[in-house]
């Protein structure tokens, strides 16, 4: 007798769990090592909470009536049901806190696709720690987790939202116009970039720099090889990959177009990739204005890692 | 010898003359997939076909690196996470939305009745774009001959994708309103983008001086 679940969402049986018990186990432990805490959330949150964080149209989330009728939401993300927590129960103590979690999330997803509604996430949030060292601090407890868990041949593609925003405000482009460019960028669209850059009718210069400087990527070399404008605007960059140890510099994939996707990204952000799969396993970021959003400023930055992800790619490892 | 170590999706069909001439420019070579038609992977230069509307599937799931399609496949496809490189100029058609020949028995539908059925193989595109121009359609998705559909009073009027208007001219459609240009782009996979960086953006500078 067949009994569906919803697309999108499945059962766990004995094999898997124990390959999955294995991952979350190598990042508990490299979690308390680093001194991270554990904290757990409700899946259900005020919908008011996740539109505070602005993160209601880039990660819909379920929503529900409770009995006074008040609109409830299945978690889409823990950062900003963390930050709620942070500004709520930790008013006042000294800085940095860190916390982490292994906890599911879930999105409300394209029809008839079968991605995930649900999936499990493993992360940190590093709250009161400031750029760059912060950032760094982060990005070596992620690389910690990866390797724990066996991942070779991960790589971690490293950008800098803010970079693109300087250059915009370099090149005097504003408003409307600005918001244009961004969506291309967002889009990963540079066949639109270039076409609305062109529109704008700067300078030679101008026009070469926001269009050229988020294609590039590759190891630290590019961030020589830029000059004037865009070489100050990657300044924060430089500062952060001066303090990454060896090992988590080695991974370390410049993207200076990368956006994130998130309202809530400051600063440096970073993805996951590993050539078994075509998705990122993990992504993560300063979110400098967050806790603000929520009473309690302060510099944050964090990763998640999608544990479900991690196994795919750990087994297309294996058969590699 | 495959392409810098990268899985190109090709199209079959109108797109795939010029995605053959242009991998040639670039000193790959096809002659195997132009004399093998029904053959779909050529692992020797890095090359699986497949119809247009497919390359932004297989090129979001990482299963080829890059690809080439038109971007009307893409405008149709919007929510596919792909970066779009470069425009290769070939290819180049008009989406449409074309009727009958004589008194536009849309715009009729539309005052009348308040709302124009539209048949096509493009329902996004033309949502968006009934949308954008503030009328109401009803979007019948058909997959075989779109131009039968107003001919048969299925639809008022039809949204397509022609190159030369003569299909839509035999059939005594007219175009009406022109919605895009679109022309071949190479877009790419986001992992393979990063990962595979310095052999894409190689490629890049190939196709840009071919």
């Amino acid at each position: 007798m067949i009994h569906p679940i919803p697309s999108g969402t499945r059962d766990v049986l004995p094999d898997e769990m124990r390959e999955l018990r294995a991952i979350i186990a190598a990042a508990h432990d490299v979690f308390g090592r680093a001194g991270y805490g554990e904290v757990a959330t409700p899946a259900l949150e005020y919908e008011s909470t996740l539109a505070r964080g602005g993160v209601a149209s880039a990660l819909p989330a379920y929503r529900l009536f409770d009995e006074a009728g008040d609109v409830l939401v299945l978690r889409s993300d823990m950062t900003v049901p963390i930050a709620r927590l942070v500004a709520t129960r930790f008013d006042g103590v000294e800085p940095p806190l860190r916390l982490s979690y292994v906890a599911n999330a879930y999105r409300v997803v394209r029809a008839q696709r079968g991605q995930p509604r649900e999936f499990l996430q493993a992360g940190i949030e590093l709250i009161g720690a400031p750029a760059p060292s912060g950032s760094a601090e982060a990005l070596t407890v992620m690389c910690d987790v990866l390797d724990a868990v066996g991942l070779e041949r991960y790589r971690v593609g490293l950008g800098d939202v803010d970079l693109y925003v300087s250059l915009l405000d370099g090149c005097g482009v504003q408003g409307e116009a600005r918001q244009r460019l961004m969506h291309q960028l967002a889009d990963r669209d540079f066949v639109g970039l270039a076409r609305e850059v062109e529109a704008l009718g700067l300078d030679d210069e101008a026009a070469e720099l926001l269009v050229h400087v988020p294609q590039m990527r590759g190891g630290p070399e590019i961030l020589e090889r830029l000059g004037g404008a865009a070489s100050a605007a990657a300044e924060g960059l430089r500062g952060l990959y001066a303090l990454l140890p060896p090992r988590v510099a080695e991974r370390v994939i410049f993207d200076l177009g990368l956006l994130g996707g998130l309202d809530y990204y400051t600063g440096a952000i970073f993805e996951v990739y590993d050539p078994a799969l075509g998705v990122p396993i993990g992504q993560g970021g300063r979110y400098d204005d967050l806790l603000g959003r929520f009473g309690s400023p302060q510099p944050a930055v964090g990763f998640a890692l999608t544990i479900e992800r991690l196994h795919i790619a750990l087994t297309g490892e294996e058969r590699a | 010898m495959s392409a810098l170590g990268l899985t190109i999706a090709v199209p079959r069909g109108a797109l795939m003359e010029g995605s053959l001439d242009l991998l040639d420019s670039l000193g790959i070579d096809t002659s195997e997939v132009r004399a093998n038609d029904r053959k779909l992977l050529f692992r020797d230069v890095g090359i699986v076909t497949m119809r247009p509307s497919d390359v932004p599937t297989y090129v979001e799931a990482g299963a080829a690196d890059i690809g080439i399609t038109g971007k009307d496949v893409l405008m149709e496809q919007s929510e596919r996470d792909v970066y779009e490189l470069h425009d290769l100029g070939f290819g180049r058609c008009v989406i449409v939305l074309a009727s009958v020949a004589g008194e536009d028995r849309a715009a009729e539908a539309l005052r009348r009745l308040g709302v124009m059925r539209v048949a096509t193989k493009y329902p996004k595109i033309s949502l968006r774009h009934f949308e954008a121009t503030g009328r109401q359609a009803e979007i019948v998705e058909v997959k075989g001959s779109v131009e039968l559909a107003p001919l048969t009073g299925l639809v008022e009027t039809i949204v397509d994708l022609t190159a030369t208007g003569t299909t839509l001219r035999e059939n005594g459609l007219v175009v009406r309103e022109e919605i895009a240009v679109v022309t071949a782009r190479l877009i790419a996979n986001p992992v393979a983008h990063k990962l595979k960086a310095a052999a894409i953006d190689e490629l890049l500078e190939r196709v840009r001086a071919a």
